[in-house]
This record gives C-alpha cells, structure tokens and sequence, in this order.
C-alpha cells in the first residue's frame, strides 16, 4: 500500500527531518480528498441546515443527510435515524450517559467498565453513578492485555444494567471481543456501549453482527476533521431516550408553556450542527472504502509484526500488552529511560509518537507504569518509518550512556 | 559525541544524566516542617518535597517521587541548591528558576543550575523542569493543594 502521497503534511519536515508520523492513536492525518471537500463545502456550499426555504440551504441538508447515510452503510446500521452527528466520541458516550443513563439506572444498578477504557468511557459514568447511585464494576484485564472473559462472566448479574467496552484498546491495541461479550451482556438484559474511537479506521465494523445497542466513534481518528464524530443507537432505545440539550433544530413545536421534540435523531442534534465537518467525515469514509478497509488491516498488521520484530531487537525494551489480537498499536518502555525522554529525542528525529497514560490511568495502574511510549500506525506508514523509530531508540540509548555508538 | 546528538545536548546535560541516574536527596524526611506533592498530570509525574526549616533557613530538604529525566535531575538539582538558604533567597531563587526555564535569562549567574536552561528550546518539556520548584514552593509557603504544572 502506498498512498502516502494523498497526505500533504506528510511532505513537511519537522527538526529538519522528514516526518514519521506514528501518532494515529491520537489523530489521523488527513487526506487531500477530505481538506478540499471540508473547504470546498465552504466555498461552495455553505448555509444552514434545516432552514429549506431557500435552493444554497437544501443542498446543504442534501450534503450532512449524505454524510449521515455514509455513516450508517459504514457501520452497516439498520436504520438511518440510528446515525447521531456528535462532537466526536467523547460527546457521543456523554450523550448516552446524560440521556439513557440519568434516566434509567437506579440506585445498586451495577455499570460495568472493562479496565481498558479510555477516561472518557469512564469519567462520564462516575458522573452519571454520583447521580444516581449506580455502582460501578470494572472487568479485570490480564497480563497480556487482554479482558479476563471468565472474570466478566462472574461480573454479570441481574443488577448489570450497562456494559462499557472499547471495541481496540487506545493504549495497548488489543481488540475486544465484542460480539461475545455484548451476546453474555444481553443474557442478563445490560445495554452495551461500545467505544470504537481506536477501531473504525483499522476493521470493518458492522453493527448488527457485533449486536452492540451503542457504537461511538470520532471521525479525527478515521482520517476526518476535528470535532464530528457519531453514536450509532438501537432506533428503539434512542426513541425512548429523552433529548440531553435543548435548543434549536431538535424541537418540533415550541411555546413558553411547552415544546415538544423532533424525531431521532434531530431531538438529539440541538443547535447548528458541525456541517463541513460532516462533509469532510463524508469524504474521509468515502477515502477508506475506496481503499479498502480490508487491505488497511492487512498492511498495519504488517507494520505492527514488522515494529514488533524489530524492537525486540532494542535491549531493555519491554511491550505492554501482548493480546492475540492487535490493531494498529504497540506500547512500550524501555528500562532506564523515561517515555517522556524518549518521546522528546524521537521528535528530534522527526518522529511523532505518544509518551504518556493513553488517557487511560487505571490501566497503566494497572501495569504498575506511569505511562508508555505508544507507536501507532495508519495506512500511510511504511517499514522505513519503523526503522526510522528503532534507529532513535538506539539514539535514546546512547544518548542514556547505554549503547555505544556503533 | 556533539554532533551526533546535536540539539539534544542542549537539554541533556551530563550532569543532567548523573542527577537522574543518581538523584540527590532522594528519601523521604521524617523531620520535615514542610511537605508537598507535585503531580504533572500529562506525563504522570509524581513528587513529594520535604523541607526543614529551622529559624527561617532551609537546613534540610529531599524529595521522592518518580518523572523523566529533566523532572528527577531538576528535583534533584534542586535540593543540592536550596539546602541551607533562607526562606526568603529560595522564593527568589524560584522566581529566577521559573524565569530562566519559561521566558528570559535572569540577571544573574544561576551556577550549576544553568545545564537547565535548555529546557526552554523545548516547550512541551518546561514543566516537567518546573514542577519540583512549584511543589518547593507549595511546601514552604504551606500551600495544601498539590502542586500542578498542567
């Protein structure tokens, strides 16, 4: 695979070097295709939403409707109204929290987390547990990386109200298995929320082969712009659940005594939406399927081998997270040298990577670890690029004293 | 050796590399008058600074925690500067610590504390080189919350 030439950032340098970009956990780059089609919608497209009297404005609807029936045949949802425009997934498990949760869970109802959740599919059901007097469980995680199945088994009861997994593991790659724990949340009645912020850009999601009632996902990390993402919801639940913010385009009718709600998935849409950004995440899923999300995963199961190969190499460095199954990730420390450390001598390389928690302090506790150096690819990254972060650890180590030069 | 790492060589210092493999001070003082904890929530790391203070003059002070490399030589550096100082000279000296590692040199001559001064060509590491002198700072001005240099 090499479209790394539909990238234009990925022809700048950085500290004099070319960029190696292996930050894709955080954010994607973006392609051509979507720039122009975010600007393009601006300089050709703009008006509101939803405001129909006038031919620029239809077309605008025309434009964030498309977008919406993408991200449904992306996800292979059942129903278009299945599909809520968010900020990203972030605002999309919010959205879940602050509507379904508030207004369902009771007092010694059990939230279940899985141990490898980003701190956003853990803080807003701490908020949601305050509020309600839920209480919240987590799935232990193994010494691989993996969910403990046999402890999740033991976990669900008849209190289980609600299940919280990421669909790929943000810190550490490991892909879940989804479909097996939705089908044993549902044996007890939970509704399961899955985080595929770390998942959409690297597999083929299909929603109703996964069984999953939420599906939350940003399109920044799907090589989209910033700040649109979408909550894929059973057309069921979300009919029953109330609207979270109040505003315009989600009312049907309003009077100072009274208003009275739009439809899914408008009641859930308050406010002018982040049109160019539904646009650009048209464009961006548009881009995947056209170059296929099979070959995506083939070729960063390849640089992930090839990473893990080659840094097994490095003396003293040591994976976090060794799950049968990864996507697009590998972690690591290496003894005597601090992730932040590392994470400042490999940008003067010119390599871009994540030093740190992941967002995910509970995991790393975990581990026993303040944090870890985390090389994430995308379809853009290349063998070289991997051989361009083994050479700056060999750097870091002589940097350190621990190597000498060769 | 320079040119190999070139910038890098500006932040990491040799006595950089010897603070951090060989913190100073490093224990906890069960006699402190003053105590903090810094936390730098970014990269996760954590100190806590102990000070004695015996008629306003730090005679003693030592630090725990864990952080990178600028963190722990800068702790460390640190509590080699301080120990015996009025109170009075240590906020100065922060205040021209937390100048020469943020915005401009101060005007005078800092001594051993200078192989720090290349923190500032790299702005996503200023405060892991700060955080040990804002907990200082929280613990001998009996500040309570912990120290933050996010």
């Amino acid at each position: 695979m090499n479209r790394a030439a539909d990238f234009p950032i990925l022809n700048r340098e950085v500290h004099g070097r070319r960029l190696v970009y292996l930050d894709n956990g955080a954010t994607t780059q973006k392609p051509l295709a979507v720039i122009e089609a975010e600007a393009g919608y601006y300089r050709e497209s703009n008006a509101n939403i939803h405001r129909g009297v006038h031919w620029l404005s239809q077309h605008s609807t025309d434009l964030y409707d498309r977008s919406r029936e993408r991200v449904r045949s992306f996800l292979n949802a059942r129903h278009v109204e299945e599909i809520v425009f968010t900020r990203g997934t972030t605002e999309a498990i919010n959205l879940v929290a602050a509507s379904w949760g508030r207004n369902t869970l009771k007092k010694g109802d059990e939230i279940l987390l899985s141990g490898l959740e980003h701190h956003s599919n853990i803080v807003p059901w701490q908020m949601v547990a305050e509020q309600t007097g839920a209480v919240i469980r987590v799935i232990p995680v193994t010494d691989s990386g993996e969910l403990d199945m046999q402890a999740y088994a033991g976990l669900l009861n008849e209190h289980t109200r609600f299940v919280g997994v990421c669909h790929v593991s943000n810190a550490l790659g490991t892909v879940n298995p989804v479909a097996d724990i939705v089908r044993m949340a549902h044996e007890v009645g939970a509704v399961v929320l899955v985080d595929g912020a770390q998942a959409v850009a690297h597999q083929v999601v299909d929603v109703q082969a996964l069984g999953c009632d939420f599906y939350a996902f940003s399109g920044h990390k799907l090589y989209g712009p910033t700040g649109i993402g979408a909550l894929y919801g059973r057309k069921a639940l979300l009919d029953a659940m109330p609207p979270w913010q109040g505003g315009g385009d989600m009312i049907h009718t309003v009077s100072f005594e009274r208003s009275t709600y739009a439809e899914t998935p408008q009641k859930f849409e308050a406010g002018t939406p982040n049109i160019a950004g539904a646009v650009g995440l048209d464009a961006a899923i548009a881009y995947v399927q056209e170059v296929g999300l099979e070959g995506i995963a083939a070729h960063e199961h390849a640089l992930v081998k090839y990473a893990s190969e080659s840094l097994a190499g490095i003396p003293g460095l040591r994976f976090i997270g060794q799950a049968r199954e990864r996507a697009g990730i590998v972690s690591f420390v290496v003894d005597g040298i601090h992730p932040h450390d590392l994470g400042t001598i490999l940008d003067m390389e010119g390599v871009a990577i994540r030093a740190g928690h992941h967002c995910a302090m509970p995991l790393m506790t975990r581990f026993g670890l303040p944090g870890t150096a985390r090389a994430s690819f995308a379809l853009y990254n290349k063998l070289e690029d991997v051989d361009t972060l083994v050479a700056g650890l060999h750097k870091a180590r002589r940097l350190f004293g621990m190597e000498q030069s060769a | 050796m320079m040119g190999q790492f070139g910038d890098l060589r500006e932040l990491y210092q040799e006595v950089i590399f010897d603070h951090n493999r060989r913190p100073r001070n490093f224990h906890a003082l069960e006699e402190a008058t003053h105590r903090a904890d810094g936390h730098n929530p970014l990269c996760g790391d954590q100190l806590t600074v102990y000070a004695r203070v015996t008629d306003n003059v730090v005679d003693e002070v030592s630090f725990i925690g864990h952080g990178c490399a600028i963190s722990t030589a800068s702790a460390s550096l640190m509590t080699e500067a301080v120990k015996g100082m009025p109170v009075g000279e240590v906020e100065n000296l922060f205040r021209d610590m937390h100048a020469m590692l943020t915005d401009s040199h101060p005007d005078r001559d800092l001594g051993k504390l200078e192989v720090l001064s290349g923190v500032r060509e790299f702005p996503a590491r200023v405060k892991c080189a700060t955080l040990a002198w804002h907990t200082l700072h929280n613990a001998i001005t009996q500040a309570r919350e912990t120290a933050k240099t996010e």
